[in-house]
């Protein structure tokens, strides 16, 4: 689908910021995505907002101006942006509105997330034992891959070491400081096989994005980069999830590939086609899963992929080239709008010094949480 | 001392042989854990309880090195937390369920290991006394492996 155009991005950078509270940071990021597609926000004729720990993502109208434009807030786990983002295309696919926003907000809490288990459909002895924890999920599935495809802890340490060393490229990065891949192995234990440095770490921050029609596109800048796809799904019995007491003997793949497929085929595109990746890595080993698990490798293909270099700014299949989760950490509500903001500066060429060489003309965004939800968004010029 | 299950309705005990108590459905035949009102595959309202399988193979595992967020976690924090290890355990054929393991150390894991289910003390209880839950432990298998 080439109907809907991106044309504006902006960001508040990702990290820790005392007194600044998520919604400022909201209003931060939407000033620079109007400013970057050079419109003011009562041209804003509809928003969607995501924010995890803000429970009113649109109060944020306060600090922008109170033009009653239809506001609709959403939350759907790590998937909260992709969401937003894919409501905000469909509304102007629906033909009502031509110029609309997405913008995600979040401040968290150092450590790892938390909640109640009953709310998940899950016993509350769940939470007693431990088990209501998402890292520790992370630490199985990845474990279980690594065994079933050899892939060696060394690769994953590699993973983590280039996150860093883009997040140093990237002044909005929350982790900046290159990290050798034996300070990442030295680091503590903290889920089998993954160290404390091979996590990202909830924080804080803030993206926006502008879209419109796309046959509009040309009259607020002279980059357009189209929104082909943008997809959403939840996990299937037999996928092994997050937060699961149980899984049934049946397996089945996981929504990241169910999302990924309806991406490639709504946008007539294939993963050789794609130019510039950012995935989901919530710890090293799931940026290795998701490289397959979204068509860009065959399982098992990674060890040799990462020790080539492939998924370096300039390899073959350059992938997370802002420093992804692990050095952004995760603003949860503004995540994928990160992802989006990283490759449309790429496919407009002003990523500076991270600029993945060639031109990239294809850009691939994905999002995986709890309790099974993924989203999958792919751009091109 | 005053031993109490960390819930009811998820094993039986005290027994000799104690088993987990799982759902199944009426209708396709889905066995769940814990038992479950309804059926994620068919969407059935008939569940039935269902005895589970002492003894499965190990399919996935990991440690938890650091205390759990609490809440919800029950368990000792600070200094008294002691490290523990989780996994699915395949049972019977018919269901794989996520417990502790009696082992944190990787070198005593092995993804299809045999393990059988063990009743364990878990923490204690605001009356002093002690909270029994479900766990498996490395197990002998029928070869003798």
């Amino acid at each position: 689908m080439d109907d809907v155009a991106i044309v504006g991005v902006g960001l508040h950078p990702f990290g820790r910021f005392p007194g600044v509270t998520g919604i400022q940071m909201g209003a931060v990021a939407t000033r620079a995505a109007l400013a970057d597609a050079g419109v003011e926000w009562r041209d804003i004729q509809f928003a969607f907002g995501g924010s995890y720990e803000v429970d009113n993502p649109d109060a944020v109208v306060s600090l922008l101006g109170l033009t009653g434009i239809p506001f609709t807030d959403v939350y759907n786990g790590c998937a909260t942006a992709a969401s937003a983002l894919t409501q905000a295309a469909n509304t102007i696919r629906l033909g009502d509105y031509d110029l609309g926003i997405a913008i995600g907000m979040d401040k968290h809490l150092p450590g790892a997330f938390s909640a109640d288990p009953e709310q998940y459909a899950c016993p509350s002895w769940y939470g007693d034992l431990g088990h209501f924890i998402t890292t520790k999920f992370f630490g199985m599935k990845i474990n279980k891959y690594m065994h079933d495809h050899g892939i060696s802890a060394q690769t994953l340490a590699k993973v983590a070491a280039k996150s860093y060393r883009n997040g140093a490229l990237n002044p909005n990065a929350f982790r900046r400081k290159p990290l050798t891949e034996e300070q990442i192995l030295e680091s503590a234990m903290l889920n089998h096989p993954l160290t404390h440095y091979m996590f990202c770490s909830p924080d804080e921050g803030a993206a926006a994005v502008v879209l419109c029609r796309a046959d509009r596109a040309r009259n607020y800048t002279d980059t357009p980069i189209y929104l082909r796809a943008s997809t959403v799904r939840t996990r299937r019995l037999g996928a092994f999830e997050v937060h699961s007491p149980w899984l049934p003997i049946e397996e089945t793949e996981g929504p990241t590939v169910d999302a990924s497929r309806a991406a490639y085929e709504m946008a007539g595109i294939g993963p050789e086609d794609v130019d510039v990746i950012q995935l989901q890595d919530t710890d090293a080993g799931a940026e290795v899963i998701h490289l397959a698990e979204n068509g860009f490798c065959k399982d098992g293909d990674q060890e040799a992929l990462v020790a080539d270099g492939a998924l370096e700014i300039g390899g073959a299949l350059p992938t997370n080239t802002d420093g992804g989760l692990i050095a952004n950490g995760e603003p949860i509500g503004a995540s994928g709008l990160r992802q989006i903001h990283e490759v449309v500066l790429q496919l407009r060429g002003t990523a500076g010094e991270r600029q993945v060489p060639g031109s990239p003309k294809v850009g691939y965004t994905q999002l995986y949480g709890a309790p099974g939800t993924a989203g999958v968004s792919i751009v091109s010029r | 001392m005053n031993q109490v299950p960390v819930a009811e309705g998820i094993f039986t005990w005290p027994a000799d042989d104690p088993q987990l108590i799982g759902g199944r459905c009426t209708d396709c035949g889905l066995v769940t854990f814990p038992t479950q009102s309804s059926c994620p595959r068919c969407s059935s309202t008939g569940m039935t309880e269902h005895l589970l399988a002492r003894r499965g193979r190990l399919w996935a595992w990991t440690t938890q090195s650091f205390p759990p967020p609490s809440p919800p976690y029950k368990g000792a924090v600070g200094a008294e937390f002691q490290p523990f290890a989780v996994g699915y355990v395949e049972l019977g054929g018919e269901v794989k369920v996520e417990t502790r393991l009696t082992t944190a150390d990787p070198d005593e894991l092995e993804i299809g290991m045999p393990m059988e289910l063990a009743i364990t003390p878990f923490g204690t209880a605001e009356d002093g006394g002690e909270i029994m839950t479900f766990a498996f432990t490395p197990a002998v298998d029928e070869a003798g492996q």
